[in-house]
């Protein structure tokens, strides 16, 4: 009996008979594809995307220039330089991040005592040459007031795990 | 004859053979679409579907992306072989398909009786739509599909690549290996039918999906689907190509327009394997039930042939590609003696008093 079903096992093939109703059944499976301009996978609050220099609610830009974010920032890729400003504060005259070295460790908005510098969810930048990948204080304050709310959002839904 | 019915004649030849070529050619460009369509499918993926609607054009902007992009040929390779092995590849993958029967029709396309020419005019037995209808089709079929190797082994050669050379060796050597088996599984629908005749072997299953060679000849069928899986060099016989060790096997040094002419070799070879079986094992161009009669023959043929080169696309969804020494052992220890087994099998069923009436019931010219 064990070798008539032995027998039928190799000569009718059995063992790619069920390897092939198993890859048949994936066939009608659901799919997992998310086609991606149009559809978007959820993204985390913690995600870490394109940077942005954010301002207090009366506009006044939270940078305290501590170079905190220079110091860690492993790649080298934050250049800082500051200034005393005319009413006394010590502010940036010049905040470049160069994208191109960053390495989207976070480590920069870790560091920040004023939450000035975060990241972003936004990670569709691309442009067609190196230059666009160099963001000056200007352009990173821009993304901030683009993405305040969505950042302030963000930074909330964090609170709690800090 | 004058000039007149010549012109003629060989112009409906032409358009006979453009109805098939063409075809072809544009089902093995659907055919890759396919392949990636339902591969991706079985990986729980949707495969290409932004080219059109559901991706139908891809196969268009593949053509014509490789239309568009440089033929390199290496330097020091054999110029004009190299060119000329592709053409060599795909010439017999083409002309093969001139003996396959379509269908039957009841009516010649031209007729040419004492100088009158008819059109479409009745005749009395219905006509096999085939180019050629030859007595011997399957030897023809055999033989033609058997010289697809050298083009095979041009390429490798030509080419004075290592990988390329190797990839032919192998291709060559498991063409040979399996070519052999393939045969022999043959002979035993050939003792059957009685008949070298591709459209013979079709009449021999009229009737039903019962009459049909699939059922006293399982075993020879799946040797003949196997060795067909081999003789294409589909997976999981894709040893020729093996882009582990051999980065693309026979084909590594061609682009562009030439390396889509050995594709369309090879994907023309795997419709041909697939019509084959319908052919011979599954009765052609009839119905499963004899009340399904009123669908064209030509549709059950077709869709025959789609389904197993469903099946080639499945197999190469599901299974890992064999070791060298394996297929080797498959095609020569296994099925070489399996499939001469078969046909003493089938030999003493025919001519065995008793058993004879068994197999009597597929052998209708008896």
């Amino acid at each position: 009996m064990s070798l008539l079903k032995k027998a039928s096992k190799t000569w009718l093939l059995l063992e790619l008979v069920k390897g092939l109703s198993v890859t048949g059944r994936y066939l009608f499976q659901k799919k997992i594809t998310v086609e991606y301009p149009e559809e978007r996978t959820p993204l985390s609050p913690r995600f870490r995307g394109l940077h942005a220099l954010r301002r207090y609610e009366n506009g006044e830009e939270r940078c305290i220039a501590c170079k905190l974010c220079e110091a860690v920032c492993p790649a080298m890729a934050i250049t800082i330089e500051s200034e005393e400003r005319d009413d006394g504060s010590r502010r940036t005259t010049r905040y470049d991040i160069d994208l191109s070295k960053c390495i989207f460790c976070g480590l920069c908005q870790e560091a920040c005592p004023v939450d000035a510098i975060v990241e972003t969810q936004v990670f569709e930048y691309g442009g067609e040459d190196r230059d666009c990948l160099f963001y000056d204080k200007q352009k990173l304050l821009e993304v901030g007031d683009r993405y305040e709310a969505q950042i302030a959002r963000n930074i909330k839904a964090d609170e709690p795990y800090r | 004859m004058d000039w007149v019915n010549i012109l003629l004649t060989t112009i409906v030849w032409i358009v006979e053979i453009l109805l098939i070529a063409v075809p072809v050619a544009l089902s093995v460009a659907y055919i890759t679409y396919a392949e990636r369509r339902v591969i991706g499918l079985i990986q729980a993926r949707k495969g290409c579907n932004r080219v059109g609607p559901h991706g139908l054009l891809q196969p268009l902007a593949d053509g014509l992306k490789l239309f568009l992009k440089e033929s390199i040929i290496p330097t020091r390779a054999n110029k004009f072989l190299f060119v000329a092995a592709p053409v060599v590849a795909l010439t017999p993958a083409l002309i093969a398909f001139s003996v396959v029967p379509f269908g039957e029709m009841s009516h010649s396309i031209l007729q040419i009786h004492d100088g009158v020419r008819t059109w479409f005019a009745d005749v009395e037995t219905p006509q096999v739509m085939a180019i050629a209808h030859l007595n011997v089709g399957v030897l023809y079929v055999m033989a033609i599909s058997s010289l697809a190797i050298y083009g095979i082994l041009l390429a490798g050669w030509a080419s004075n690549s290592k990988y390329a050379l190797i990839g032919a060796v192998r291709a060559t050597c498991q063409m040979v290996s399996y070519e052999i088996s393939m045969g022999f599984a043959l002979v035993c629908v050939l003792m059957l039918a009685g008949t070298m005749d591709l459209s013979g072997i079709v009449h021999a299953q009229e009737g039903g999906f019962w009459h049909w060679y699939i059922i006293p000849l399982f075993p020879m069928f799946l040797v003949y689907l196997i060795s067909g899986c081999a003789e294409t060099n589909r997976t999981p016989f894709d040893l020729v190509e093996g882009e582990a060790e051999l980065v693309a096997g026979y084909f590594v040094e061609y682009s562009g327009m030439w390396f889509a002419t050995f594709s369309l070799a090879e994907y023309a070879a795997l419709i041909l394997i697939s019509l084959m079986t319908s052919i011979l094992f599954l009765g052609g161009w009839y119905a499963p039930f004899p009340f399904l009669d009123f669908i064209p023959g030509t549709v059950w043929l077709l869709a025959k042939t789609a389904f197993f080169v469903f099946v080639f696309i499945w197999f190469r969804a599901t299974f890992p590609r064999y070791r060298y020494d394996q297929m080797m052992r498959l095609g020569w220890k296994v099925f070489l003696p399996w499939t001469l087994a078969w046909i003493a099998v089938v030999g003493i069923f025919i001519y065995t008093p008793g058993l004879q009436d068994i197999i009597g019931f597929y052998q209708p010219w008896r």
